[in-house]
């Protein structure tokens, strides 16, 4: 059986930008150019207003951990238990995620704690965020 | 009676329930079909309109000899069959069909002729949440507890409780895959699946199937069985993405959803004898409790600790056992519908002493959407 490998995405023209800017260890979001309103995941249009004028920024990487399960049920390449988080970035979206640099434990991952993102490089195209807590030097 | 109204006319499940290795996922949407139309006394020549998910709706179409002039192959996860429910309801009114056939079938653990999952890895999940190791419901579904319990206080305790009272309902009921009592210690002691979830806050993986056949409500007068009338219905879709729904401690779908029923139906909470809530998660009452305005926001743990919910409780809630005891194949929605209209006929195993109102409410793609079935066994 071929060696089990964790899913990589396969951008499309409306999110490469996002890729683009991982592999250039930058968290970019769009912002309406009409109504100011900051989305994810991508998309060419504000989901608040309708304007297709919207500009790509990059997000400062600060998020603070919302929800998260632990899993400990195989998932090679996964090593058991590992975190599926979903952070609230700083401009406001949410998404999902790991959290790394810290034991995966109820008592290390408290909600509401401060996180930053960190860039993992997976082939020459994709390099995928994480987020690690805040002011590690990992 | 109202102008237009709808009614069930016949209802069931598949033979057998559980582990059934020896049928293919289309001939339980089929043997339920036959249960469905032997209890209503149809034929396939009979049914002009059919409804149905996982399997393709042409494909049963053929398999069961029915030539259908009204086809739906809604899929939005467990809940779909409410919605095909209500589409039904809609198209029966509009006179494009007079009988309709909705079934469903699943092979969820034995696996026999169902299709390989393909993670589509340009999709927008397939991009931002399949690379961290998602691995379907027990670790999707789940993630917004932690923010639910942090919010309001609620503990694994009570968490726990919600399959405890559930365990107790499947004792009363003979075709439950698990009927041994448990106690709050029991499930904190399970096997660790998805922190905070244990096991036995977790659904089954059985398999098995239901169907449901609808008609007007002057015509199923003249059914064999008494008709379960159709009050309300509601639907609605928030978010494939579960990082995307907009709040983790509440649910909009369920709450949209709810709200389309209960005002389609005219009736108030106090009118409720029976709620079915799909329980794929022990969460999951807790958000249907609250969502649905049975609760306030918050308050759905304690009032399932304090055993408002359980047998002689003032609102019986999941009385088949729910997806946590009595079956879970995957798509539940069928079975907490199926639970409602034996409760409306006075045939179920754990019945409610003079049910008159009951709902069942069904979530779909882990939080994706969600529709509420209001079913009635007093004309409207
Ligand atoms: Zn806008």
């Amino acid at each position: 059986m071929p060696e089990a490998k964790r899913p990589l995405p396969k951008p499309t023209p409306e999110t490469r930008h996002f890729w683009e800017g991982t592999a250039a260890g930058e968290l970019r979001l769009q912002r309406c150019d009409q109504c100011s309103h900051v989305y994810f995941p991508p998309r060419p249009f504000c989901p608040k207003c309708a304007s297709r004028q919207v500009s790509v920024f990059r997000a400062s990487g600060r998020a603070r951990l919302y929800s998260y399960v632990i899993n400990h049920r195989p998932a090679p390449p996964f090593t058991a238990p590992y975190s599926i988080a979903v952070v609230e970035l700083e401009e406001g979206p949410r998404m999902m995620t790991n959290i790394v640099g810290c034991p995966q434990t109820p008592e290390a991952l408290q909600l509401d704690m401060a996180l930053e993102v960190t860039f993992e490089k997976q082939t020459d195209e994709i390099t995928l965020p994480f987020f690690k807590p805040a002011g590690d030097s990992r | 009676m109202k102008r237009k109204s709808i009614a069930v006319v016949g209802a069931a499940e598949t033979t057998e329930l559980g582990l059934i290795p020896n049928l293919s996922q289309i001939q339980l949407h089929a043997d339920a079909a036959l249960n469905a139309m032997a209890d209503a006394g149809l034929g396939p020549g009979d049914i002009d309109g059919l409804a149905t998910t996982p399997e393709w709706t042409p494909l049963l179409a053929n398999y069961l000899g029915i030539t259908p002039s009204w086809v739906d192959g809604t899929m939005v996860g467990g809940c779909s069959f409410m919605l095909h429910v209500r589409h039904a309801a809609a198209a029966i009114n509009e006179g494009l069909c007079r009988t309709v056939l909705i079934t469903h079938g699943e092979s969820g653990r034995s696996r026999v002729g169902v299709g390989p999952f393909m993670g589509n890895r340009a999709s927008l999940e397939g991009q931002f949440e399949a690379p961290y190791g998602i691995m379907g419901p027990t670790t999707v579904f789940t993630i917004p507890v932690l923010r639910y319990m942090k919010t309001y206080g609620v503990t694994e305790e009570q968490l726990a409780m919600v399959a405890v009272v559930q365990r107790e309902w499947a004792a009363k009921n003979p075709r439950a895959s698990m009927k041994d009592p448990i106690t709050v210690q029991d499930v904190l002691g399970s096997r660790m699946i998805a922190y905070p979830f244990r096991l036995l806050m977790c659904c089954l993986v059985t398999d098995g199937g239901g169907a449901l056949i609808l008609t007007s409500a002057e015509r199923a007068r003249d059914f064999p069985r008494p008709p379960v009338y159709i009050l309300g219905t509601g639907e609605a879709a928030e978010s494939w993405m579960i990082s995307q729904m907009e709040d983790f401690t509440t649910s909009k779908a369920f709450r949209v959803s709810g709200k389309k029923a209960f005002e389609e139906a005219g009736i108030s909470h106090k009118d409720v004898d029976h709620l079915m809530i799909y329980d794929a998660f022990a969460h999951l009452p807790l958000y249907g409790l609250e969502d649905l305005g049975f609760c306030k926001p918050g308050e759905a743990a304690a009032f399932i600790w304090e055993r408002n919910t359980a047998p002689g409780g003032k609102l019986p809630v999941n009385t088949n056992g729910g997806g946590l005891s009595y079956m879970h194949s995957g798509m539940y929605g069928m079975y907490a519908l199926q639970e409602s209209v034996r409760q409306m006929r006075g045939i179920a195993a754990a019945q409610v002493p003079g049910a008159k109102i009951s709902i069942a409410h069904g979530v779909g793609g882990m939080f994706a959407a969600s529709g509420t079935i209001v079913f009635s066994n007093q004309a409207p």
